[in-house]
């Protein structure tokens, strides 16, 4: 099949989704009141609380939620064949994650723009919200050290592009002195500097950087996560006008570039997918798609991440109830855009069933260089770019969006620790550099616990997946009951709740076999736990809606 | 009939508009950081000016002495922030 004829399908069933199914859930689930006032009005505040444009807001929500994940994930996943990848994350956005993210934004902007942490413990109870603050943290530490594990590999197998990608620093550095010393107003910077990012790309490509073989008995995978942690944890303790936000800022311009090219390649160079529908030939040790497939493919289809910016900064910000639809499903929709290009990339790019099947030796073996490879051939077909060039642009694509998660994260999670020290009274870890020293050390057991050299870390991938789905069901799981005690149709939340919950239980159980098979105790800890938040999840969301169904029975008796 | 503005006019806001609209997008996510971060500069500020009253030998105090009215409507909410719950100072009880 051609890949322009997907995407169109793409396309089009994400424009029917947004138009029709979108449109539905706002007026006869969510019921949009235009008249509503949000909290960035109420409680407005110019800080937390402001009124913001629905095009910026949907620009910040999309750039907030779109990262490495939307590429990584599909592109491990259609080890299984094209379609399932496909189905997932068309039919995953439109019913699933645009209904999520949708009303993660309503619950909250309903409720003084509560986090869904802070949601969750009043509309399920304390203990929820403690199991909720856990998949939090577990969420973090696994974002930091797998994403760590992203880059490492990719400049590891891409030398051209280490420049450009350490480059993109130095030009996150010299905007954020534009703008935050010299007050210069951001169009001319930003033009500048993205045309001096893709300038870099040339640079490396014509100087790779290649670490040498062993430097104290360190393989370059493992040196590189190394420096990427020391560069992660200065990142974190900078004020963040240094480098996070032009860094964030620089990497959503180039989320809008990157969609653009690869979309652009597509349509002009019309690839055909080498890679089968279904693959009934998957490798040894290749696991079921069901339920593997709905966790390995967590953004892109759906992620419970969404909620928390959704949640955390979008709803206090909504100006009008209505621009709700506008920013959380059509965000989700963005997101897919994404999931679908890296599919596309991955099964496309590629100029034999061989070749594909070359990449595609083993689980996880594909991932974000097949992306790269791929998405490579494809862009150079349509765009007239030296395939050279061209994986370098998407390596530093993919890297860089997986690097501002990781810097985010790891501040994140330095603000954790510091919140442990609060409440334990243990003065040492209130200590910001001791607090990033603390997660740093984290994400590097996780990193280096789960295999040989760090590069090990990627068998965790899953587990990500399933952590993040745990929040989504959590999340869908809190809108339910929001919804049965308004008294509206709950069946379009539920459906996905449950779906998730099992899919990510069985995918629980059957990742700790093989953990337990290969000997990783750490990752055998790890699934344990989560799997318990998972258990105490469903228990939760059970009672909390049979409580509901009590309670509306009782008043219809009376 | 009103006349339209000249095209370098229109140009020219159409600029400001779209940097206006990426300044937004810059400025939004990193919002709470900076108002946190002024908030501890400020915090630091009243610390320094109100260390005399508080048993703390200033050297600058001849100095700041006459800020101290000026600060003194926001000192409640300050000592509080500070984990003070009530007021420190045996001549100004705010609380």
């Amino acid at each position: 099949m051609n890949a322009t004829i997907l995407i169109i399908i793409a396309l089009a069933a994400f424009a029917a989704g947004y138009y029709f199914y979108s449109r539905f859930i706002a007026e006869r689930i969510y019921a949009l009141d235009p008249n509503f006032k949000t909290p960035a009005h109420t409680m407005r505040d110019g800080v937390d609380y402001v009124p913001t444009d629905k095009f910026v807001l949907w620009g910040h929500h999309f750039t907030s939620v779109a990262g490495a994940a939307p590429i990584v994930g599909p592109a491990i996943a259609v080890i299984w064949g094209w379609g399932p990848a496909f189905v997932w994350v068309v039919l995953g956005t439109i019913f699933f994650a645009g209904v999520h993210d949708f009303g993660a934004l309503w619950a909250s902007a309903r409720n003084r723009g509560l986090s869904i942490g802070a949601l969750t413990a009043n509309v399920l109870g304390p203990r929820a919200r403690n199991i909720f603050m856990m998949v939090i943290f577990l969420l973090l530490l696994m974002v930091n050290a797998v994403f760590a594990v992203v880059i490492a590999g990719l400049l590891v197998n891409f030398p051209t592009a280490v420049i450009p990608i350490w480059g993109a620093i130095g030009v996150a550095l010299v905007i954020g002195q534009l703008i935050y010393r010299h007050k210069v107003g951001l169009l001319w910077p930003s033009v500048i500097g993205v045309i001096v990012l893709y300038a870099l790309v040339f640079v490396g490509q014509a100087v790779p950087i290649v670490l040498p073989e062993s430097f104290l008995g360190m393989a370059p995978t493992t040196q590189w996560i190394l420096y990427l942690f020391i560069y992660a944890g200065i990142a974190s303790i900078l004020p963040v006008w240094v480098l996070l936000q032009p860094r964030d800022y620089i990497n959503g311009l180039q989320l809008f570039v990157g969609l653009l090219l690869l979309y652009g390649a597509t349509f002009i160079a019309g690839p055909n997918i080498v890679a089968p529908m279904f693959n009934s030939d998957v490798p040894a040790g290749t696991p079921s798609f069901i339920p593997l497939l709905f966790v390995t493919i967590a953004c892109g289809a759906v992620s419970g991440f969404h909620g928390l910016v959704a949640s955390g900064t979008s709803s206090k910000q909504v100006d009008k109830e209505t621009d709700e639809r506008f920013v959380g499903y059509f965000g989700a929709v963005g997101e897919g855009m994404l999931a679908v290009a890296a599919i596309i990339c991955a099964t496309a790019g590629f100029a034999s069933l061989e070749d594909w099947q070359g990449i595609y030796s083993q689980f996880s073996a594909g991932g974000v260089n097949a992306f790269v490879e791929g998405g490579a051939n494809i862009v150079s077909a349509g765009l007239g770019l030296g395939v050279g060039i061209s994986a370098t642009i998407l390596t530093v694509m993919a890297a860089l969006f997986a690097g501002t998660t990781m810097d985010t994260g790891l501040r994140l999670q330095r603000y954790v620790v510091q919140e442990v020290g609060e409440i334990t009274g243990i003065g040492a870890l209130k200590n910001g550099t001791i607090a990033t020293f603390v997660a740093l050390a984290c994400c590097l057991a996780l990193a280096f616990g789960a295999g040989t050299g760090g590069a090990g870390g990627m068998l965790i991938w899953p587990l990500f997946g399933t952590t993040n789905q745990l929040l989504a069901g959590l999340t869908l799981c809190v809108i339910t009951v929001m919804l049965m005690r308004l008294r509206r149709p709950v069946i379009y939340v539920a459906v996905p709740l449950v779906f998730l919950l099992v899919m990510s239980i069985i995918a629980l159980f059957i990742q700790l076999g093989s953990f337990i098979g290969n000997g990783d105790w750490l990752l055998v800890t790890l699934n344990l736990v989560v799997l318990a938040a998972a258990l105490i999840v469903a228990f939760e969301a059970f009672m909390a809606m049979r409580r509901e169904r009590e309670a509306i029975a009782t008043q219809a008796a009376e | 009939m009103a006349q339209k503005p000249p095209l370098a006019g229109r140009t020219a806001a159409l600029f400001a508009a779209v940097s206006d609209r990426l300044g937004e997008f810059y400025a939004a996510p990193y919002r709470r950081a900076f108002a946190k971060a002024k908030q501890e500069e400020e915090d630091l500020f009243m610390l320094l000016i109100f260390s005399e009253s508080l048993g703390v030998p200033n050297p600058a105090t001849f100095y700041t002495l006459e800020l101290l009215p000026t600060l003194y409507e926001d000192f409640h909410d300050w000592h509080r922030r500070m984990g003070i719950e009530r007021s420190p100072l045996d001549g100004f009880r705010c609380c």
